[in-house]
């Protein structure tokens, strides 16, 4: 971590389609570096549009710098254990010697996202929120300065959710992280800034900075307030 | 259990058919008369069963290697996916009891053209599973490999390649059971040995209890390959679990 470059994130005048639908036209605007920017928005409104096109996943676009992905799905491959899947990257890319290397650091997040004893367990034998736990693990095995994640922690329920928010916000800590998600309190538990996605072609709205340090209490007022006007936004105008 | 008691019953009714119609064995032995040829002429159906069994076994894993090669290079190159795979599909139209013949001609009344045979029968089964299984690949893990900046190689032989052992087991597991076809269609043709050899010949001569004991046999040597298989294959793909198991 400590000799990564950690960019910040700038979309310019970008135009995306998905299947022929334009989804946002003429966008620009800036993630800061080493912060997490949460990108809040309805379902179907683009968001994941959007990220994949930060990704370079969506044709003819380039990703503006090496970053690591984790989606809605775990996608953890059924016939490795635990510990291979976290070390996934370094096996695709054939380099033995970075593999061995990042081992002790798989082992010591694995330990760190409550797995540590699980290593050569295989995926179907782990429940929903441990399979995440192992995927956020595998994205921050790849040690990129830029973490992409779309709806991360949307398939678990409410106390595995907030245990995860509070897990990612600790150990997304000085890198450019964006995370997609529909939900107005992971975004203000999480985000160092918030912007909300709305209409069709979306536009992104302005910066919304929460209060204080990140995981955010969910029972603070001042948040909860935050929260109301961000669903009368997502409401309103979406 | 409970097949083992049906079994039991069709051969009981079998048994009973043939003592009240009163049909001569050569056209329909009894199941005793074919269970005491069976211990009687125990020697010589053993003998035959190896060498069949042999043929099916040798037939079943060069099909299996060349089907597979074949998906495998399928998969990875669209010049031979141009070529070639139309060609694969387009010879799955000549009957194979047709080039039967044929391959006795060219490869001798010995195992060689009964396993080439059995192998040709196979062929297309595992090709077209295995390469329908490289084809379907969750698109998420090749985007998850993507961005993690994984070779072409690499996907394939680490995400792909697993990721259609479930499709290439179910090709696996239709070729063991076609495999004593194409052996037996073989030694049909043109044989020295074997079950299917000992067969015709025996029919011909009217030994039929002889022929439906090598039959049994034959049966036997069927369900043992296909249940070996079965076995093999449930060890290569242990994180895939069935329903109904």
């Amino acid at each position: 971590m400590a000799d990564l470059v950690v960019p910040s994130l700038s979309v310019r005048d970008a135009r995306i389609a998905f299947d022929g639908h334009l989804v946002a036209e003429r966008l620009s605007f800036d993630m800061p570096a080493g912060r997490t920017t949460c990108l809040l928005g309805r379902s179907g409104v683009g968001k994941t549009s959007l990220l994949r096109h930060l990704a370079g996943l969506l044709p003819d676009t380039a990703r503006a710098a090496p970053l690591a992905y984790m989606a809605q799905q775990d996608r953890l491959l059924p016939w490795l254990s635990v510990l291979d899947n976290v070390l996934l990257g370094y096996r695709l890319r054939g380099d033995d010697a970075a593999r061995r290397a990042a081992e002790p650091r798989a082992r010591a997040l694995l330990a760190e996202v409550g797995l540590g004893d699980r290593l050569s367990a295989l995926p179907r034998t782990l429940s929903g929120g441990m399979r995440q736990r192992a995927a956020l693990a595998r994205t921050l095995c790849e040690d990129r300065p830029v973490i992409l994640m779309d709806e991360p922690f949307a398939h678990l329920d409410a106390v595995t959710r907030l245990d995860l928010q509070d897990l990612a916000v600790r150990l997304l800590a000085g890198r450019t992280a964006v995370l997609v998600t529909h939900d107005p309190l992971e975004a203000l538990r999480v985000g160092h800034e918030v912007r909300v996605l709305h209409g069709s072609p979306f536009t992104v709205g302005q910066a919304i900075v929460p209060p204080g340090p990140a995981p955010r209490d969910p029972g603070d007022p001042a948040l909860l307030a935050l929260q109301a006007q961000l669903i009368r936004d997502l409401r309103g105008i979406a | 259990m409970r097949p083992l008691i049906t079994a039991l019953g069709l051969l009981v009714a079998w048994e009973l058919l043939v003592r009240l119609t009163r049909v001569p064995p050569y056209i329909l032995p009894p199941p005793s008369r074919v269970a005491s040829v069976l211990i009687d002429r125990f020697d010589l159906l053993l003998e035959q069963a190896l060498w069949t069994g042999a043929e099916m076994i040798l037939g079943l894993v060069l099909g299996l290697v060349l089907g597979s090669a074949l998906a495998v290079v399928f998969a990875a190159s669209a010049g031979w996916r141009r070529w070639a795979l139309p060609l694969v599909i387009v010879s799955q139209a000549i009957p194979v009891i047709a080039v039967a013949p044929l391959l006795v001609l060219w490869l001798g009344y010995g195992m060689a053209s009964k396993v080439a045979m059995a192998a040709l029968v196979i062929f297309f089964p595992v090709v077209s599973s295995l390469y329908d299984g490289l084809r379907r690949t969750d698109e998420g893990w090749l985007e998850l490999a993507r961005t993690m900046d994984a070779p072409p190689r690499a996907i394939l032989l680490q995400i792909k390649l697993p990721a259609a052992l479930p499709a290439f087991a179910s090709g696996a597991r239709i070729a063991a059971a076609v495999a004593p076809i194409g052996a037996v269609i073989g030694e049909w043709v043109g044989a020295s040995a074997g079950l299917g050899y000992l067969m015709t010949q025996q029919l011909a001569r009217g030994q039929t209890p002889l022929a439906f004991a090598a039959l049994f046999v034959l049966c036997l040597l069927g369900l043992g390959l296909y249940t070996a298989t079965d076995r093999l294959l449930r060890r290569l793909v242990p994180w895939q679990s069935f329903q109904g198991d």
